[in-house]
């Protein structure tokens, strides 16, 4: 992933499908795709899972992610094999306070996996209805809703994030902040996406025949044209997420995102980096389970994307 | 429309989005709860010395007062205070930080060549990088390079880049001490430091972005090869280098620049992650210092800067197009 982590993973992606020739590739769907699908929707099912049962897996053995355990460490750093894994502690504890990293796991998912799908409603919403009113309507709706877009794409996102942390008061619930933070920059490559879709869909037949039979606009946006824009939605959205959970682990890594002691894999990562010869595995889990549910929903994406149209082989 | 209007209608918009993100920008930092000026003025601090402050930072003018001076600024410079205690910050002015005592633009402009360095750098590797792989993946369609290739790239685009930083610096700084663990030499004080220090930040980054890169050009290229002209010049008994590099490849790089000019102008705005896993002190790292210390007017003009860089970027990037596919100006007429 680029140091540029824009909330809309598909942004870029959009802009350059927007841009290119269409591609008259035929290829046969690839096994490699296919199975991308289901291992990335196991992936993420499985993290999906860990983060609605964060609670009563934690509670197995007991932990809790703030609960300090003085008697897992030996002198600051956890005491035994592999960061002090045990049958306790399924990922050892974290050095001088000894936290159950299993519990800061299993709970950093919820924060990572919210924050994710919660952001992504928010530009889906706002992206669709903005895109469906100037790919529709066109004119001057077109015109105000397109320069927006540009003002949004040219807004360096990621400093703009951060900026932003110090301004809002600190009493503002921080996974609600982000969340909105994200999901408002996030819409500009959905409503880009879709706008060009309803310029094409409303100028088809079924779309003309609806309107000459009487339909009213909201009826054809809706009826008519935004079931044919799912597909494309779904792709959209399940590409954009890796991003979003990106961006988070990111301002939480700098310092900027969530705040102690809600467990998050980014500010894990920043803890961890001072204990990383001592202690590798305390970097090792939040940063793995971090890769795993972005490459999850990266595999899963291409693979959703490739079963919607095949001819395009891989998403770029 | 020719070539020249379109050119000057794209500048004029880009102009009209730089003062809506100054607007916004405005809007969003100087009406939130956080008054600049009881931030500078220090503790205890009594009324009588906040409204001294206050005027003399600008910040007990109405907004739209301020933003007219401070967009003023930019162009005439401008001087905050009147007399002996006055406070000259020459245009550009992108603001004054009264915590360092320097002018916003000054900072800017000390701490650029740590950013342009990093970002620079690692942008040329990342675009060889993904494109010849891209470009391989392609003509390999299917086979176990391309898997291989298509493998590697979605591994690339999941990992965080300051996850593989950490790793790579305890790796290749801490465990093995064969690079540097952080830090930045300027180059004319010493041009192999300089590339010393530079080596494990730009593989990092170049090797996590070209994953992209190599998904896009591959896609681009195998859409291009299928063409009809593709089919047309082998019947002719055109080279297949001549057919791969000058006639496909050409018309496979329009989306790939597209993406390079806005991740390189993103990257140059401060590339904040990588400058904090290296420890460099280029753009990314004046923002987080302004960030911890709550100094709104580094905060307001670094990021004007980084938003101008990626508007301009994107402009670049409109103009080379315009210039290379006659169809973006014939379509817009």
């Amino acid at each position: 992933m680029s140091e540029v982590t824009a909330p809309a993973g598909g942004t870029k992606r959009g802009s350059a499908a927007a841009r290119s020739t269409a591609t008259g590739a035929s290829a046969d769907r690839s096994p490699y795709l296919r199975s991308s699908i289901i291992v990335g929707g196991v992936i993420v099912l499985l993290f999906v899972a860990l983060a609605v049962f964060a609670g009563p897996l934690s509670a197995i053995t007991g932990n809790d992610p703030y609960a300090e355990h003085p008697e897992a460490l030996a002198g600051s750093v956890p005491a035994g094999f592999g960061g002090g894994i045990s049958a306790s502690h399924w990922f050892g504890v974290t050095p001088l306070r000894g936290v159950d990293l299993f519990s800061i796991v299993a709970y950093g998912s919820r924060i990572s996996l919210g924050i994710g799908l919660f952001s992504s409603v928010i530009s889906l919403v706002i992206g669709v209805a903005l895109g469906l009113l100037a790919g529709y309507f066109q004119g001057l709706a077109d015109a105000l809703i397109s320069r927006t877009m540009d003002v949004f794409f040219g807004f360096p996102f990621l400093i703009f994030a951060i900026a932003l942390s110090v301004v809002v008061p600190q009493s503002f619930p921080r996974p609600l902040l982000l969340t909105l933070v994200l999901g408002f920059f996030g819409w500009p490559g959905i409503a880009r996406l879709v706008r060009g879709q309803t310029l094409t869909l409303s100028k088809r037949n079924f779309a003309v025949a609806s309107r000459v039979m009487g339909a009213s606009p909201a009826h054809v946006l809706w009826h008519q044209i935004l079931p044919n824009l799912m597909p494309l939605l779904i792709v959209n959205v399940t590409l954009s997420i890796p991003g979003r959970i990106g961006a988070e682990a990111g301002l939480s890594f700098l310092g900027v995102g969530m705040n102690p002691p809600t467990p998050s894999w980014g500010r894990s990562i920043s803890d961890a980096v001072q204990w990383a010869l001592v202690d590798p595995m305390y970097l090792l889990f939040p940063g793995g389970a971090l890769f795993l549910l972005t490459f999850g929903f990266n595999l899963l994406g291409d693979g959703l994307s490739d079963a919607i149209d095949p001819r395009k082989g891989v998403r770029a | 429309m020719n070539i020249l209007a379109y050119i000057g209608k794209r500048i004029a918009s880009s102009l009209l989005v730089i003062l809506l993100i100054t607007l916004a920008l405005f809007l969003i930092f100087f009406l939130l709860p956080t008054n600049p000026a009881q931030l500078s003025c220090g503790k205890p601090c009594t009324p009588e010395q906040l409204s001294r402050v206050s005027a003399f930072m600008g910040t007990d003018q109405p907004w739209y007062i301020q933003m007219g001076s401070y967009i003023a600024g930019i162009f005439v410079g401008r001087t905050f205070g009147t007399g002996g205690g006055a406070v000259v910050c020459d245009a550009p002015c992108l603001g004054y930080s009264f915590r360092l005592n320097e002018s916003v633009s000054q900072l800017i402009a000390d701490r650029f060549p740590v950013t342009a360095s990093i970002a620079v750098g690692a942008a040329v590797l990342w675009l060889i990088i993904g494109v010849a792989s891209g470009v391989w993946a392609a003509l390999k369609r299917d086979t176990l390079v391309d898997r291989t290739l298509l493998g590697l790239s979605v591994v690339g685009v999941s990992a965080p880049s300051y996850l593989i930083g950490l790793l790579a610096v305890i790796a290749f700084a801490l465990s093995i001490q064969i690079f540097p663990s952080g830090g930045y030499v300027n180059f004319s004080q010493d041009p192999v430091q300089w590339l010393y220090h530079l080596i494990l930040p730009w593989l990092v980054l170049a090797i996590l972005s070209a994953a992209g890169y190599t998904r896009i050009t591959r896609t681009q290229m195998i859409g291009e090869l299928s063409q009809d002209y593709i089919r047309t010049a082998r019947s002719k008994g055109v080279p297949e280098s001549v057919i791969v590099f000058k006639h496909a490849l050409r018309n496979a790089m329009l989306p790939v620049m597209t993406m390079f000019g806005l991740d390189l102008g993103g990257l140059l705005g401060g590339a904040v992650l990588t400058e904090k896993v290296f420890s460099m002190q280029g753009l990314g790292a004046l923002l987080l210092d302004s960030v911890s210390n709550l100094d709104l007017q580094v905060l307001v003009g670094a990021t004007l800067f980084a938003a101008v860089l990626v508007i301009i970027a994107n402009l670049i990037v409109d103009i080379c197009y315009s210039l290379l596919d006659p169809r973006v100006t014939l379509g817009r007429n």
